[in-house]
């Protein structure tokens, strides 16, 4: 998994690249939550266009950040996820929490 | 009998996630499905090799059985492991449902195999191990 980060003021992109499963799941959590260590991000968004394949592994990364954000009075929206990852995205309701854009 | 068959077994690790779901795809691949049938079986795959290491083995050494079947424009994978097995399987079939929840799991794992594929059955064993069988028919969605 390769994670890119840019901030811009209160906002956090990461575009994420590559499988997000079990395997993945720590590396990528332990990344994104070292960046979110930064409490004055308030808006994180994950940019999953490079994402070829997640499972629900990798909702579960998803959701924890989202409760992350939510404790400290923020948001997250999704971007660009491909059909089949957007249909874990909807059977889990994750779309009632967060923002989605770019489908 | 099956028309075709292929039995593999790799150690319960993360890193052969990847490496089983690409397998059991490549295999599929005879029954010529559409890329969204394809990408249903290696997610459900995932998610069934994904549960035999962290629940059945508990990141302890073990060993991931796959057996997987081609009948007729059907595909079959079973996955099995000889880990800790599941008290109760109903419980543990339920949406957003996880015993780990300290892992942060999302609970869906076997919810998105239910969907992704035609059938799921679950036969589990506390102290002996779990296996799971997934089947799915090839071109039946026509609206794909």
């Amino acid at each position: 998994m390769e994670l890119n980060g840019t901030r811009n003021g209160k906002t956090l992109n990461i575009a994420l690249k590559g499988e997000l499963d079990h395997h993945s799941a720590e590396y990528t959590r332990n990344w994104i939550d070292a960046v979110l260590k930064d409490k004055s991000i308030k808006e994180l968004v994950i940019d999953m266009k490079g994402v070829t394949f997640m499972d629900s592994s990798g909702l579960g990364v998803i959701l924890g950040r989202y409760r992350t954000l939510k404790e400290r009075g923020g948001r997250l929206s999704i971007k660009n996820a491909n059909k089949s990852i957007d249909r874990i995205f909807r059977m889990s309701g994750i779309y009632t929490l967060v923002d989605c854009t770019g489908m | 009998m099956a028309q075709n068959e292929m039995h593999i077994s790799f150690s319960g690790l993360s890193q052969n996630e990847g490496f089983a779901r690409m397998v059991a795809g490549s295999f599929a691949m005879q029954l010529n499905p559409t890329i969204e049938e394809l990408s249903d079986i290696r997610t459900a795959v995932s998610e069934a090799v994904t549960n035999a290491i962290i629940h059945g083995y508990e990141n302890k050494p073990g060993t991931v059985y796959m057996d997987c079947y081609l009948n007729d424009n059907e595909f079959t994978a079973v996955i099995r492991d000889e880990g800790s097995g599941i008290e109760d399987i109903s419980l543990a079939r339920q949406p957003f449902y996880t015993s780990k929840p300290e892992l942060e799991r999302s609970g869906m794992g076997f919810t998105v195999m239910e969907a992704f594929m035609d059938t799921l059955e679950v036969a589990s064993e506390p102290g002996k191990g779990t296996v799971v069988t997934l089947k799915k028919k090839i071109g039946q969605d026509q609206s794909q």
